[in-house]
């Protein structure tokens, strides 16, 4: 097991810098999730600190022992790959074999671990097979069975469920989370599916465009989300927004948005104009809430244990509520609901969060 | 029957040309060497059948044949994977990511291009001459070259760097070879402390089996007919000392030389066997070595 220290850490390629200032300090035994959309540097922070790929800027240090140039075999770590990088030609007990003859480990050593390996990711009947005939679920236990043989301070994961049916990735998820509790191998983990990242995460990384945008357990990354991109990120169904002017009174906000009556927020920390409130869905309650508001049913989603309604305000704004129930809802019905007001995210101009004394108490 | 031709008439249209070359280019000809090399026939008198004179002659009187087979022996098991091992290390190399692979690429191909034209051969003649370029640059250090083409120690030997140097086409397919194999797959084995060697032997080169083996055919078919080099080279008579008789050059000899037509079809159809035990040899050891990732078990 091992911590990781990033220190501001930056790529560039040629002119282009992708990513500056990085800090960033991964404790022993974690389970980190990278998460952001495509493109935001998640995989290439990944592959840095793999060694694949250098660094143009600061320290990578695993354990105190600064990485920078120290190749990918050096650092005691290993990867799981979205494609999986199962070698093609070889059986799985030889792809799984393989990393661990390069150790200079006796073939009964080696021969120990394999079989360990397949018994924890319950591979073992599979283990004279070729790749390709595997189904997709089995090559990917098969890739973290090759990472696990290694006995690492730390492994890497890129996107390893990318390539599954929602099922199947369902199912690895649960798998992935109970190998992380028997090894309690420190873990970095790059997902862009947030839910991956709430699910197994003990503590998530949000990036966009190479920086970081918040850090944090899963809870307080849902209930006090440092900005818009992270609140618009983090949750599903999507947080609802909604732009207003804000003022100062006594000791809090007097918010006035064009959807909902106006109203105060207690206990604000800091003076702001122009804000923008976001809701989460199902802190919208029908027939409840201090603040009510009614909309027409413009659309309705049955997902069994809960419902998502899309509603159109008077304002034309749109707005999502997510319920449970058995009652039945129409296209075109009108509906009443509401919310309390410290359910209330308000972010400022610049997208920033404007903290309140009360939510304290929720985080 | 005729609802089939009515039906399929406008495919068989369309299929005329190829099937008059096929018939009047192909496989007449094949037939008629067939044919041929039971006879005996000088292009002036009808052929005369013979039976199987031509076979017993090649096989029990014709020292020449032995010796072309020996030199055509020799030549393929070294031109062949001097070539491919040649191809392969350009290839890895241009595969290592320049920026201008099309140009170098392009370079590389063009004496593969040029290459069975006569005019490379010329130069290839004098360039290994007694006084020509290699021999001067080797003067310099102070070394003294042999006679390259025309000592028969050497000279086939001259003909085989000639081939290695036309590496172009096994190349670009090694090339496409090594594109398709996926950077993870390194990258993975990077991570596991693979050294560039064992990387090269357990990852690349098994990868890369499919190419190789359709390089491997391909090349010693080609090589197996190489003439146009070693006729110009050796002036069309395989000299010095018969060390350049390529079978094609002696059969090229015994054919429009000597005009014994019925002979030089019989060594044309033993070459064609010859080749074609290679192919199959080669196909049937195949199954061992050669792993292809799509088939189905």
């Amino acid at each position: 097991m091992a911590g990781l220290t990033l220190r501001d850490v930056g790529k560039s390629y040629g002119g282009l810098s992708v990513m500056s200032g990085l800090e960033l300090d991964i404790h022993d035994g974690e389970f980190l999730v990278l998460v952001g959309p495509s493109g935001c540097g998640k995989s290439t922070l990944l592959r840095m600190i793999a060694g694949l790929e250098e660094i143009t800027d600061g320290t990578i240090a695993i354990e105190d022992t600064i990485v920078n140039d120290l190749p990918a075999s050096k650092r005691e770590l290993s990867m799981v790959f979205q494609s999986y990088a199962l070698y093609p030609h070889m059986s799985v007990r030889k792809n799984l074999a393989f990393g661990l003859q390069n150790m200079k480990m006796t073939k009964a050593e080696v021969a120990r671990r394999v079989d360990e390996a397949a018994r924890v990711l319950q591979i073992e009947e599979l283990l004279e097979r070729k790749p390709r005939q595997l189904s997709g679920g089995q090559k990917q236990r098969v890739a973290i069975g090759r990472a696990i043989v290694r006995e690492p301070k730390l492994f890497l994961f890129d996107e390893p469920l990318s390539n599954l049916d929602a099922e199947l990735r369902v199912q690895m998820r649960v798998e992935l989370a109970s190998l992380y509790a028997k090894l309690g191998t420190t873990m970095i983990y790059v997902t862009h599916d947030q839910v991956e990242a709430m699910t197994m995460a003990s503590r998530i990384v949000v990036l966009r465009k190479g920086t970081i945008e918040q850090v944090g357990t899963p809870q307080e990354l849902y209930t006090r989300p440092a900005n818009l991109f992270v609140a618009g990120f983090i949750g599903s169904p999507k947080i609802n927004m909604f732009k207003a002017t804000a003022s100062k009174v006594a000791d809090g906000i007097h918010i006035s948005a064009p959807e909902f009556e106006d109203f105060e927020v207690s206990g604000l920390e800091r003076a702001v104009d122009a804000v923008t409130i976001c809701i989460r869905p199902e802190a919208l309650a029908l027939d409840g809430g201090s603040i009510q508001v009614t909309a027409e049913l413009a659309l309705v989603e049955y997902l069994g244990s809960e419902i998502l309604l899309h509603a159109k305000l008077p304002s034309g704004a749109m707005v999502l509520l997510q319920t449970s129930g058995k009652e039945k809802y129409v296209r075109g019905q009108p509906i009443t609901f509401g919310f309390e007001t410290s359910d209330v995210h308000v972010f400022d101009h610049n997208g920033d969060r404007v903290a309140f004394t009360h939510e304290e108490a929720i985080a | 029957m005729k609802r089939f031709f009515k039906r399929n008439a406008p495919a068989y249209v369309f299929l005329t040309p190829w099937f008059i070359g096929f018939f009047l280019l192909a496989l007449g000809p094949i037939l008629a060497s067939l044919y041929l090399s039971f006879t005996r026939y000088d292009m002036v008198a009808d052929p005369r059948w013979v039976g199987l004179d031509n076979y017993e002659y090649m096989f029990e009187r014709d020292r020449r044949f032995w010796k072309a087979l020996e030199v055509t022996f020799t030549y393929v098991a070294l031109a062949v994977p001097a070539r491919l091992a040649m191809a392969l290390g350009v290839a890895m190399l241009l595969d290592k990511g320049l920026r201008t692979i099309g140009l170098y690429r392009a370079i590389f191909y063009l004496p593969s291009l040029l290459g069975s034209s006569i005019a490379i051969a010329i130069l290839w003649r004098q360039l290994f001459a007694a006084d020509g370029v290699v021999n001067q640059v080797l003067a310099k250090f102070g070394i003294e070259g042999a006679a390259w083409i025309s000592d028969p120690d050497t000279s086939l030997y001259t003909l085989v760097v000639l081939a290695m140097w036309q590496f172009g086409s096994p190349m670009l397919i090694f090339l496409a070879g090594l594109r398709g194999i996926p950077r993870d797959l390194y990258e993975a084995a990077e991570i596991d402390g693979t050294s560039k060697p064992r990387q090269f032997f357990r990852i690349t080169l098994p990868l890369l089996a499919p190419v190789i083996f359709f390089n491997l055919v391909l090349q010693t078919i080609e090589a197996f007919k190489t003439f146009s080099s070693a006729f110009i080279i050796s002036n069309g008579t395989g000299a010095p000392a018969d060390s350049l008789l390529f079978y094609t050059v002696y059969l090229f000899n015994e054919a429009f030389k000597f005009f014994r037509m019925g002979y030089a079809s019989a060594l044309a159809w033993v070459l064609l066997l010859i080749i074609g035990f290679f192919t199959a040899v080669t196909f049937f050891t195949s199954k061992y070595w050669v792993h292809y990732e799509n088939e189905r078990d």
